[in-house]
């Protein structure tokens, strides 16, 4: 075992956490399927060999394919291809760092499942530099079944972040809003939630009436949202671990657009019980309400700054939608956006210094990030209905809903804009994708 | 059906001289909504009248067919990122607002809607300031209130599921909706 110095034992209870999200499982949603669209074949060539397994029969879940799949997908791996592989190491002892120099992998992981008692198993894994032939990270976990794939995007994970120098976001969830429509006039909305693969998709909420503006609570425990299903928007927030649902705002005329505060202690929403849309910060324990804007112009969207400071929304007090900043207080208010006909739906960026935005020239409606320091407007995409962009918690990918063939779809772009991916439904259109915050209780 | 939808448009018509519209079982004109877009140059196609006996210059109130033809049209349209209405649609709206004044027992919701170019919830709040311009001259022309409620679902709900011009233009509309 002295080998195995730096090697941590994490014994996480995870199985736990699947049986919670088990409970939201009832029929098995569609999954969507990703493809890389721009930027494949680029980045750090990397050999991830199949793990070994020590139990009985075929291993429960391929956690090296996953693995694999998470880095080839964020178009800054590529994942080699296992024919070229001369030998397959299980364990250190089996490593010959030349023969994955000669396939010109810079990086190289193996692993190894062996069961661990009924329906557990342990998964450990190494990670090695081939050319300075160096062990780079090294992690063993002993895990329930149903979390097998959430180890193996943790396991992706940290290969990035010791590659890359960043955070990677493979272990973190999207939530979505899908519609299908069996006969027309009959649509069906549910607003899911999947693994940032697209498997383990779930249903949380299911209505025949539009649903929108899924967000995150900063824990990733809840999702407030807003339902049409009374006829008219109203706010909700659903607990993901309970199932709980909470009615937030049915005032009179629109209750909209709700955004979390950071320390997820206040809702900041968009009200039009006074006669037309304003924001409005509630404090979620006393249900209090603070109306920060006072404009007869239309006031939405709004989006907090990671710090806690300032709230971006869209207002067209100017004649057209442009992204505005105002204090927390609502005192001091800026205009951030002077160039395109239309500028709306911001958020924030992990680092909070620039938003990602629906900009709109000549009727095309694209997504663009303006960097805070100098207002420099960045066009990403060149499609024209594009919408509802965010940030992944690490900053690297903003993902956004667009249309292809008259289809709905999500897609994401890379913050820099070379790594482009398309996320479909087989059937159906799937809009107002939101990326969770990171899965906390999984980090180590 | 062409029969049925004559003797339905007379009756409105007749109904806004004869007021037997005081039986609101009838949920106001009971006709079906022949109305197509404003193209984008803001043209109204399908404002003809469906008869041609009204007498259009005779009295104040205009021609009986002719107010029947207006109150056929359930659904008013407007441009992009606009809540204004141009002079066709808003010949729709007085008229309804004129029955509805005449009428006092009927209630309608405006539903506001948008085309789905640019953000949802912009679009919603877009589609709440074309209900409150309709509500806004149905209130000038003596419309109670109360008898007026507006909603907007925004771009959630297209009548022309297509992504092009054509179907936006439908898209962007206000529907006079009698409870």
């Amino acid at each position: 075992m002295a080998r195995m110095m730096n090697l941590m034992t994490l014994r996480l209870w995870l199985g736990a956490l699947a049986v919670v999200l088990l409970v939201w499982a009832r029929s098995a949603p569609a999954i969507l399927t990703i493809e890389i669209t721009e930027g494949a074949g680029t980045g750090i060539p990397i050999a991830v060999v199949p793990f070994g397994w020590s139990g009985p029969g075929q291993a429960p879940q391929s956690v090296a394919d996953i693995i694999g799949s998470d880095l080839a997908r964020s178009g800054r791996f590529v994942s080699l291809s296992r024919k070229d592989f001369v030998s397959l190491p299980k364990d250190e002892k089996d490593v010959v760092f030349k023969e994955w120099r000669v396939i010109k992998a810079e990086a190289l992981v193996i692993g190894s499942i062996a069961p661990a008692g009924p329906g557990r198993y342990e998964i450990q894994f190494r990670l090695y530099d081939v050319l300075k032939q160096a062990q780079l990270a090294g992690f063993r976990y002993t895990v329930g079944a149903p979390v097998l794939r959430t180890v193996a995007h943790q396991i992706a994970d940290v290969v990035y972040e010791k590659l890359t120098g960043e955070p990677g976001a493979f272990n973190t969830r999207i939530a979505y809003i899908t519609r299908e429509a069996p006969r027309p006039k009959e649509a069906i909305y549910k607003l899911q939630i999947a693994d940032s693969d697209g498997y383990n998709p779930r249903t949380v909420v299911r209505s025949v009436e539009p649903m929108l503006s899924p967000a995150w609570s900063p824990d990733g425990k809840r999702i407030a949202y807003v339902s049409f299903e009374d006829k008219r928007p109203k706010i909700y927030m659903q607990n993901l671990a309970d199932g709980r649902r909470e009615l937030i705002a049915e005032f009179k005329g629109i209750n909209g657009a709700p955004a979390w505060s950071p320390d997820g202690k206040r809702l900041a929403l968009s009200l039009s019980r006074d006669g037309d849309p304003e924001i409005y910060v509630m404090d979620l324990a006393t249900r209090k309400l603070q109306r920060l804007t006072n404009d007869p112009a239309i006031d939405t969207e709004p989006a907090w700054s990671p710090d806690g400071r300032f709230i971006a929304f869209t207002s067209d007090r100017a004649g057209r939608p442009q992204i505005y900043r105002m204090s927390t207080d609502g005192r001091q208010t800026q205009r951030l956006t002077f160039e395109g006909d239309y500028n709306a739906r911001a958020s924030y960026a992990p680092d909070g210094r620039s938003l990602t935005l629906v900009s709109a020239l000549q009727g095309q409606f694209r997504i663009a990030t303006l960097k805070l320091d100098g207002n420099a407007l960045q066009v990403l995409t060149d499609t024209s209905l594009d919408e509802s962009p965010s940030f992944a918690p690490n900053g690297r990918i903003i993902l956004y809903a667009t249309e292809v063939k008259g289809r709905g779809v999500l897609a994401s772009v890379s913050a820099d804009g070379r790594v482009r991916q398309l996320y479909r439904l087989e059937e159906g259109d799937v809009r107002e994708p939101a990326w969770s915050p990171y899965n906390r209780e999984l980090q180590f | 059906m062409q029969t049925k939808l004559g003797l339905v448009l007379l009756c409105a018509g007749s109904l806004w001289f004869s007021g037997c519209a005081t039986d609101t079982s009838t949920k106001g004109p009971q006709v079906e909504d022949k109305t197509t877009a404003a193209s984008t140059t803001g043209t109204q196609t399908g404002s003809q009248p469906l008869r041609d006996s009204g007498d259009t210059k005779g009295g104040a109130l205009g021609g009986t067919a002719a107010e029947a033809d207006l109150l056929a049209k359930r659904r008013v349209y407007f441009e992009f990122d606009s809540s204004a209405l141009d002079a066709d649609n808003r010949r729709i709206v007085e008229a309804h607002a004129r029955y509805l004044a005449a009428n006092p027992k009927l209630r309608v919701t405006l539903e506001g809607h948008a085309d789905e170019r640019g953000t949802r919830e912009y679009n919603i709040a877009l589609g709440e300031r074309r209900g409150q311009a309709v509500e806004k001259i149905m209130r000038v022309l003596g419309v109670t209130a109360g008898n007026l409620a507006v909603t907007s679902f925004g771009e959630e709900k297209p009548i022309a599921p297509e992504h092009n011009e054509s179907a936006w233009a439908l898209n962007r509309r206000v529907e006079i909706i009698y409870q």
